[in-house]
């Protein structure tokens, strides 16, 4: 297997090959926030988090999905790159009806959590209160589309570890919406199989345990990598490791 | 059928067509349709009916003549008399007078000297006016369907390929790509399945360029995705055509049949032992499936939303197998660069850019229509010697390039050669080849706003930058015309568009914001005379404030 020499802000690492940029920054401690992006699915690119600067190229490129090449120089940090993430949290947090003193997730939510990485103290854009709905129907689950950021972990865990394909998207641009099945109750979906794989790996409170109350919904993310490796590479045992 | 069949069909089409004395064409296109042609269709006939002329001269649909707001259009040939604003009575009265009498009707003709034709140069639309856009032996008259024999029987894949590059001809979407270079890598591509792809989803408002070549000469198309399946190896061919051009879809599909029929699609073309097949996909109504990835998933029956490149569709397209992917004028420009040669094509336009571009001319402009001009012109001969100028009593303004996401060009920059290096240098791009004219009745930020709310609707959704900053953009503004933005309102939106223009995953996004940009660029005064008006002690504080935050 060949390795693959590069620089991270101005320090060389060495990637296999098939390895993104994001996986190489992880596995060495560099700090590139995500949002859409969850070890174990598949990426999207859509989130724009984990951009970054690479020399010689004219666009940002996210770090998720771009595999870095021999001699390539990223940079992860600039100031323009901090700006932006900042400007990206912004617009997400301006988007949606996101009040964290009385959600259930208040202290374990991602976006959150971004907030405060990113350094984000107010929001200079018109908050958009989207009159979003809530579906209640499912026995156990909750969605609540307003604390969505539509960052399809849902979908995409549900077509490819669950293999359901419950949830989709709906509808265009700010309008978009997760939809179960064909825009039904959840409750009456019948490719439901209830597994809560969802509402595990949703970074925010859209989707959320029945019962659960103010920042008591806390969520386990580890297991969908665990499910994939053990799928792929016959690692059946789970090692003990921090959720991400 | 063999190239000798080929050629025989030529001959008997060339030899049906003389024997008519008049060949009377009106234009077919859609904006003749819209402006009354099928009227002076059944009127035209009619008349050669009763006046027994239909040994003498026959009556033929064609494709768009160009000059859509003076339509329905006729041309009668041999002595090329184009003729305007025909109604059931001038129809009447061209086979009257023209065709029993020889004589022409003055009041309705238009002078082919005029500098509107004098200007093009016609590659893409060489066979509209020319030819019956429902026939493919007209098609194959008019040299039709020679460069794919050419390219079958004298040229290995390579030479085509090196053919394409040498003529420099470069993608007509938008971007400019070296068309040769594309379909390199595809050829190069180790997989047994390879696929050609048309992206015949136009979606600028006031462009009809593409829709125009598909109505008026399907065949043209046909014949240069042939040719690239031939360089590339593919064997399977979709076309992508927006539901909206029921039309060119009709069009299409009978071309297809036509060319499947006479052995130039399907199976052992030509009796050669390449396979080609065309099929036909319709879009739903997206303006962002025109974008390539987008429109391959969509294609494969999938949501139509665009995916992070690379890999680019020439390494995994559709069914992640190698995809070539070009608009419908570039195919166009195909059969003609390998039927003539590439020096004849690279001796036209300039050398970065060569061969000519069609733009459909609209807004503020007293002839709108369909053009054909070689790279390079200036913007002022488009503008003035083609369209006419902008109506009586007006000022030009700008000139917006490159649809909702191109930029404005103003009047200081009136000279500008048209070509895809110069068109960046002022902030607009060359596009898919919509050119709407403004005028000084027109005020920029609603153009803006216009622009921005277009792009703020077709936004898929997928990426934060696009689907957030967008309906923001689109709020400032708003709140920019009625008056109600400040001096950091108006900053912000700047901060805005420039960061949605650099993170936004696809092409949309990226050039959503350049209406807004470019049109601060020239005109930032039409932005802050809406400003809220401030004493410059409340200003400046509000600016320390706005430092502050920054910090």
């Amino acid at each position: 297997m060949s390795v693959i020499t590069f620089t991270i802000n101005g320090e060389q690492y060495s990637a296999k090959e098939g390895d993104t940029i994001l996986q190489v920054a992880r596995d060495n401690n560099i700090p590139i926030p995500t949002l859409c992006y969850l070890e174990g699915l598949s990426t999207l690119g859509a989130c724009r988090l984990c951009l970054v600067e690479i020399e010689g190229t004219p666009k940002l490129l996210p770090a998720c999905t771009t595999k870095p090449t021999e001699g390539m120089v990223v940079k992860t940090d600039t100031d323009k790159l901090k700006r932006y993430r900042k400007m990206i949290v912004e617009l997400l947090a301006s988007e949606g009806n996101h009040q964290c003193a009385v959600c259930v997730m208040n202290g374990h939510c991602e976006l959150q959590d971004l907030a405060y990485e990113v350094g984000l103290d107010h929001v200079r854009f018109p908050y958009l209160f989207p009159k979003k709905s809530l579906d209640a129907t499912h026995k156990d689950f909750v969605m609540d589309r307003n604390r969505c950021v539509l960052c399809t972990r849902c979908v995409r865990v549900c077509h490819e570890v669950e293999a359901a394909h419950v949830w989709d998207i709906a509808g265009r641009g700010i309008d978009c919406e997760i939809i179960a099945d064909l825009n039904q109750p959840w409750g009456t979906s019948p490719s439901c199989t209830s597994c809560g794989k969802c509402v595990n790996v949703c970074p925010t409170g859209a989707l959320f345990e029945k019962g659960a109350t103010i920042g008591e919904m806390e969520k386990e993310r580890g297991f969908i990598k665990f499910i994939v490796n053990a799928r792929k590479k016959h690692e059946w045992v789970r090692v003990a490791e921090e959720d991400e | 059928m063999t190239v000798e069949d080929l050629r025989e069909l030529a001959e008997k089409e060339l030899a049906r067509q003389a024997e008519f004395k008049y060949r009377i064409l009106y234009c077919s296109s859609a904006g003749c349709v819209s402006s009354g042609c099928d009227a002076v269709k059944i009127e035209l006939k009619k008349t050669v009916a009763e006046l027994e002329l239909s040994k003498k001269c026959e009556i033929i649909g064609t494709g768009c003549l160009g000059l859509c707001g003076e339509g329905p259009l006729v041309i009668v040939y041999p002595d090329m008399t184009l003729y305007q604003h025909v109604d059931a009575g001038i129809a009447r009265r061209i086979i009257e007078e023209h065709v029993g009498q020889g004589k022409k009707l003055k009041e309705n003709e238009l002078d082919l000297n005029d500098p509107f034709f004098a200007t093009q140069k016609k590659i893409v639309l060489e066979n509209m006016g020319k030819i019956n856009a429902e026939s493919i032996e007209e098609y194959i008259a008019a040299d039709g369907y020679e460069a794919l024999a050419k390219a079958l029987t004298e040229m290995v894949p390579e030479e085509v390929i090196g053919e394409i590059r040498k003529a420099g001809l470069r993608g007509r979407g938008g971007a400019g790509y070296p068309t040769g270079l594309k379909w390199d890598i595809v050829r190069k591509g180790v997989s047994e399945q390879k696929y050609v792809v048309c992206n015949a989803d136009e979606g600028d408002p006031g462009a009809f360029m593409d829709r125009s070549v598909l109505e008026g000469d399907p065949h043209r198309v046909l014949e240069g995705m042939a040719i690239a399946a031939y360089a590339v190896g593919a064997n399977q061919g979709y076309i992508y055509v927006r539901a909206e051009y029921p039309l060119a879809i009709d069009r299409l599909r009978t071309a297809i049949k036509q060319a499947e029929r006479l052995g130039l699609l399907g199976n052992r073309i030509l009796e050669s032992q390449f396979n080609f097949r065309i099929d036909i996909r319709i879009g739903a109504g997206a303006f962002v499936c025109g974008e390539e990835t987008a429109l391959l998933r969509s294609v494969m029956g999938r949501r139509g939303r665009p995916k992070v490149r690379p890999p680019y569709p020439s390494e995994k397209g559709l069914w992640d197998k190698p995809t070539v992917i070009n608009n419908v004028e570039t195919y166009a420009n195909v059969a003609p660069i390998i039927r003539d040669g590439s020096a004849w094509f690279a001796s036209i336009g300039t050398q970065k850019s060569p061969g000519t571009k069609v733009f459909a001319i609209a807004g503020n402009v007293k002839r709108p229509g369909l053009i054909e001009v070689p790279m390079g012109i200036p913007l002022r001969k488009i503008v003035f010697d083609i369209g006419g100028g902008t109506p009586e009593g007006t000022q030009f303004k700008a000139a917006q390039a490159g649809g909702p996401s191109g930029g404005c060009i103003p009047t200081e920059h009136l000279d500008i050669p048209v070509d895809y290096e110069s068109l960046q240098t002022v902030g607009a791009m060359m596009g898919s080849g919509g050119m709407i004219v403004i005028d000084n009745t027109s005020n920029m930020v609603e153009v803006a706003k216009f622009f921005s709310e277009f792009c703020m609707d077709e936004s898929c959704g997928k990426c934060v930058p696009c689907r957030v900053g967008t309906k923001h953009i689109h709020i400032m503004l708003d709140k920019i015309i009625k008056g109600e933005a400040s001096e950091s309102d108006f900053e912000l939106l700047k901060e805005l568009c420039v960061m949605v223009k650099e993170t936004s995953l696809c092409g949309l996004g990226q050039s959503a914001p350049n209406g807004v940009l470019s049109t601060i660029r020239f005109f930032e005064e039409e932005y802050r005379a809406k400003l809220k008006k401030q004493d410059g002690k409340q200003s400046q504080q509000e600016s320390s404030v706005i430092a502050a935050k920054e910090v």
